[in-house]
């Protein structure tokens, strides 16, 4: 198989898009795709300051390395979950790659410990206050992200959310027609009340095979093995069936997703909208001044819960 | 060939020559949720592999393993 573009040796076939490449096309590839994505959905500029997401898995570290190689002020935020072997291993990865790669680029990692503030690792704290580990997870990373966006003044953040993700989260959101949560489902929500920070997703243009191919071939170290905690997700069932239509016609994911896009934003005004309606809803939490709907948002609510659960 | 596969991690090894199309198929993996890895470098579906090659294949897919068993398990039926 050779190269679409220089028909030298490929090293990774694209059925979804008619076309195979070498390294060097493959990278300007997903290079284009990330440019194109930040243009196309207004997300940030060269003067911005991004806050990444990362955990140590393809995506993060990939969308971290992309927007360095892309010229633009990424610094990062890894949240250590404190999941035994599973965190050592993932923060050693991002530790890594933060000395080896984006030092060079001048940017900073960002470190958050969940033990050193709620006393206990993720799954501790989730068993304690009988909520599921994931949701659990879920809360104490996006109020975290949040938290050091709005107080350390980024811009916007930016997490390694991919096509495969995306597509898979849409799929359960109209198998269970929770048409509430399409309005969030763009590639760019805005930063719509004071204490919110701007939230997009670059690699929305990417499938999760593209980005294990970009990590490979520029030598990412990541970590391969999945979060314990995950395994038999629903989002992973969707994932499966998609990549299964995936196999039988190349295209479908993308078809789906950015099909959804294309009609949202022929509906409505996507951003004022979801502002207008953020706004109505929205006021500081009491506690520690992030907005949320109700009078205590759910993070302090689960760290006080977690305060009176303890043994200690 | 040795090939190493992850979740979970194991190798088995599987006879050469063999394209890396006919090697997934055999081992029930679909292309798109899987990378071919033989020694350093990707490699396509219609590389040859021969006996002497350490070939990876690593899952791509996030949020759990595509080979733990589930009524959706992943066939290649072309």
């Amino acid at each position: 198989m050779n190269c679409t573009k220089c028909k030298t040796k490929a090293v990774i076939g694209l059925p979804r898009h008619n076309a195979a490449f070498c390294k060097d096309c493959f990278n300007g590839f997903v290079h284009d795709q990330v440019a194109r994505a930040i243009k196309s959905e207004k997300m940030f500029g060269k003067k911005d300051r991004i806050l990444v997401a990362v955990s140590g898995g393809k995506d993060s570290l990939a969308l971290w390395d992309i927007l360095l190689k892309l010229g633009y002020r990424a610094d990062a935020l890894y949240v250590n979950l404190g999941i035994g072997t599973y965190s050592e291993q993932s923060y050693a990865k991002v530790t890594k790659f933060a000395e080896a790669v984006a030092a060079s680029h001048g940017a900073t990692l960002h470190l958050h410990t969940v033990e050193q503030e709620a006393g206990a690792g993720i799954k501790e704290l989730a068993q304690l206050i009988h909520r599921p580990t994931c949701s659990t997870c879920g809360t104490i990373k996006r109020y975290r992200f949040n938290h050091v966006a709005i107080e350390q003044d980024y811009d916007v953040m930016a997490t390694g959310h991919n096509l495969d993700d995306e597509a898979a989260r849409l799929l359960g959101n109209v198998l269970h027609w929770q048409e509430e949560y399409l309005d969030k489902q763009g590639p760019s929500l805005p930063a719509s009340v004071d204490g919110f920070a701007k939230k997009v997703k670059p690699l929305y243009r990417l499938s999760e095979r593209e980005l294990a191919a970009y990590a490979v071939l520029n030598r990412i170290d990541y970590i391969v093995e999945e979060c314990p905690m995950a395994k038999g997700s629903k989002i992973l069932q969707y994932k499966e069936v998609l990549t299964r239509l995936e196999t039988e016609s190349p295209g479908t994911k993308q078809m789906f997703y950015w099909g959804f896009l294309e009609k949202q934003s022929k509906k409505q005004p996507t951003a004022t909208t979801m502002t207008e309606k953020d706004r109505a809803v929205l006021h500081p939490c009491t506690s520690c001044s992030q907005p949320t709907t109700a009078e205590v948002c759910s993070y302090c609510k689960m760290m006080a819960r977690a305060r009176m659960e303890s043994p200690r | 060939m040795q090939v190493q596969l992850s979740h979970p991690a194991r190798t088995v090894e599987v006879k050469g020559p063999k394209k890396v199309k006919e090697l997934l198929r055999e081992l029930n993996l679909v292309v798109e949720a899987h990378l071919v890895i033989k020694g350093d470098d990707l490699v396509t579906e219609d590389e040859l592999l021969y006996d002497k090659d350490q070939i990876e294949i690593r899952p791509v897919i996030s949020g759990g393993s595509p080979l733990t068993p589930h009524p959706l398990r992943l066939t290649d039926s072309r």
